[in-house]
């Protein structure tokens, strides 16, 4: 019978299903961070077992660490205590860490891919619900919360059942100035943020074909924003040429025989989906978000909605919510609204790539005066080294950016980079909840390149538009 | 697991849609290393008039008065009435830990983000899904009627208004049977400990790359 990509992933993952479809479903890799694991490890320890595999699990903290100076530490004491335990609980269970003084410490998303710790046809799993980020290799890869953390942990299984299956085929060849980030705001947009609930979503089509497996990884990040358990893209070329040479490849005979394996994960001809959306490409914009939740999103030549053009009570009264908490008038033009803080970073969009986006636009460009603070902050140890070496580094500097250590940073502001309440904030990030920045936080979420051309203009600006 | 069979109980009528998990518990308190005590700082930002630090004296706090659950009548409430995709956002499990170390034992909602309905479920804590007219009506009826109650029987599936009224919802087997019992999903999973080794023995055979650790 013909499969999806979804069907085939999960079918090779079942240890045991029920007459209900409750399935025992096997865990190949598992990455833990320092905020959703402590209660897992405990919960282990007062039960006295023990991790089933240790070797399949990889740590790094990143949510709490500081992006400025590390040489004394986190000066946070609860920020401290929680990142001891997680390297406490790493060494105590023989699990492997990248600490925060590793060069290859950074965001748990970031890293799996860049050490080749996620494969196509694994399934990933980390307490975190950005690890829809890591479909974009072909991999079941899906957020879980303490009590599953746990259960991986001990048992290298989850007791599942099977999402329903949808396809989002973006056709068409991905316009100048639109990125992943664009295409997943604008499917965003269309369906909602409850459109992909109960689903796994897939995401095809030659615009899909033509993202480099960053932009991938922007686009399945944000799965999670639709809704979605899941967000996955076909193995192709690109892929296999990604992961081949990282540490956690597979090299020699198992290279040649993985390989082999990886080229059937694709749907099959005829496969069924649930449900299926189409958009092309050629008609998305560069898309601004202007409300507080992602699917309030718009694009770039628009102007912030009115609720009174809203005919359903309950939508004008969220949206003349969101208007108040963001302090915006509706009819504003996007391209009037000025940021007090930008914010170039988090698992969307930290990547080199991304780096190399923005640099792009701030290249011979200066900050604007009225932005009270730029800044860059790379997915991982490993991509930060790798901007040097490129001298992205010096460009944003000399454009007035500030250039920082890695991690999730003020994407959720656990750590000391926040906004202050009422400030306005262009960020590559992909949650604009009220105070998800810092409490009272207004947060306009964007591409990389649309964030960095926020910065250099003083206000947010069409980047098709910017050479 | 603390099992949940029969509860009756105040409704506390929250009337928002995409109530996500940053309102529900704000990240500042996610440092702790703890499963309890957060029931405090459930819906903090909503909640007191102040900005919520870990640590801080709760009770000399400035609460909103306009929000729901500093509402006398709403005081003691244990079943959350909510809108469409609650729970939406970050996986923490933290979000179910505070509403049950508030005292919420039962949520209903016309749907609920797939990760929190499922740490719901771990936590003892009940989610049910009905449409969005039985929703709509009960959020009538409860501000209609001071000291609004329900009773929810997990077994029969059906809840009772006070004007006797049964609405039946829908439950996964096996997530009923967990919960009725109690049940440690771990130690379920490790009664099939044969199972998970016979399929890692054919996955060494299929993709030993699998299993492989990092090269370097
Ligand atoms: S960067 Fe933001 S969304 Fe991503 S894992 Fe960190 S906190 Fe979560």
């Amino acid at each position: 019978m013909a499969k999806t990509l979804y069907d085939k992933l999960w079918d090779d993952h079942v240890v045991h299903q029920d007459e209900n479809g409750t399935t025992l479903l096997y865990i190949d890799r598992h990455l833990v961070h320092e905020v959703t694991s402590p209660q897992a490890f405990e919960g282990l320890r007062m039960a006295g077992r023990k991790p089933w595999n240790s070797s399949s699990v990889l740590a790094s903290p990143d949510h709490n660490v500081p992006t400025t100076d590390r040489s004394k530490g986190i000066s946070d004491e609860v920020s401290r205590i929680q990142v001891e335990t997680l390297d406490r609980n790493c060494a105590d269970f023989g699990i492997t860490e990248f600490r925060m003084d590793d060069v290859r410490q950074g965001i748990v998303h970031v890293i799996g891919p860049e050490e080749g710790a996620t494969l196509p046809g694994m399934t990933v799993v980390c307490g975190d619900s950005h690890t829809s980020t890591h479909g974009a290799f072909g991999a079941l890869a899906f957020g879980i919360g303490t009590s599953e953390v746990e259960h991986v942990l001990a048992t290298q299984c989850l007791i599942q059942k099977k999402s329903k299956n949808m396809l989002i085929r973006i056709d068409g060849s991905i316009p100048t100035g639109i990125t992943g980030k664009d295409i997943v705001l604008a499917i965003i947009g269309r369906i909602g943020t409850a459109g992909g609930t109960g689903y796994a979503i897939e995401f095809g089509g030659q615009a899909i074909q033509e993202l480099s497996l960053e932009g991938r990884m922007s686009l399945c990040n944000m799965a999670i924003e639709a809704g979605a358990r899941a967000g996955m893209v076909a193995v192709d070329q690109k892929t296999i040429d990604y992961v081949k040479g990282r540490p956690y490849a597979p090299q020699g005979e198992d290279w040649d025989k993985a390989v082999g394996y990886w080229q059937t994960l694709h749907t099959d001809e005829g496969a069924y989906f649930d449900a299926i959306l189409e958009l092309n490409a050629e008609d998305i914009k560069p898309q601004v978000t202007w409300g507080t939740s992602p699917e309030m999103v718009v694009t770039i030549a628009d102007r912030v909605p009115d609720p009174q053009a809203e005919s359903d009570p309950v939508k004008r009264e969220g949206m003349q919510r969101a208007l108040d908490y963001m302090g915006l008038d509706a009819n504003t033009p996007i391209t009037a609204i000025a940021p007090d803080k930008v914010f170039i970073g988090s698992c969307t969009n930290s990547r080199i790539e991304d780096l190399r986006a923005a640099a792009a636009i701030a290249r011979g460009r200066k900050v604007a005066a009225n932005i009270k603070l730029a800044m860059v902050v790379p997915g991982s140890g490993l991509v930060k080294k790798q901007a040097e070496e490129e001298g992205l580094d010096k460009i944003f500097t000399a454009a007035g950016f500030e250039w920082r250590e890695p991690g999730c940073s003020m994407c959720l502001a656990m750590n000391a980079d926040r906004l202050e309440p009422g400030e306005r904030c262009a960020s590559t990030s992909n949650r604009n909840f009220e105070g998800r920045q810092g409490q009272g936080g207004r947060t306009h979420l964007v591409s990389p390149a649309m964030a960095a051309a926020a910065a250099v203009n003083g206000h947010f600006v069409d980047i098709r538009n910017v050479d | 697991m603390e099992k949940f069979n029969k509860l009756t109980g105040i409704v506390v009528p929250l009337d928002r849609a995409n109530v996500d998990t940053d309102a529900i518990i704000p990240k500042q308190f996610l440092k702790s290393i703890k499963r309890s005590g957060f029931g405090p700082n459930l819906f903090d930002e909503w909640r007191y008039l102040d900005h919520g630090e870990p640590g801080m004296d709760n009770s000399q706090r400035p609460l909103n008065p306009d929000f729901i659950l500093n509402e006398p009548r709403y005081q003691g409430g244990s079943v959350l009435l909510a809108r469409k995709n609650f729970g939406c956002g970050s996986s923490r499990e933290h979000a179910p830990w505070a509403l049950e170390d508030y005292g919420f034992r039962a949520i209903i909602a016309p749907s609920f983000a797939d990760i929190f309905f499922n740490n719901a479920f771990k936590n003892g804590l009940l989610p049910i899904v009905l449409s969005e007219q039985q929703v709509e009506q009960l959020f009538k009826e409860v501000e209609a009627q001071p000291g609004y109650q329900l009773t929810i029987d997990l077994q029969q599936q059906t809840i009772t208004t006070p004007g006797a009224d049964t609405i039946a919802f829908d439950v996964d087997a096996f997530r009923k049977h967990c919960l009725l019992n109690g049940l440690d999903d771990i130690g379920l999973t490790l009664q099939h400990t044969d199972a998970i080794r016979a399929y890692e023995d054919r996955r060494r055979q299929e993709a030993p790359w699998l299993f492989n650790v990092a090269s370097s």
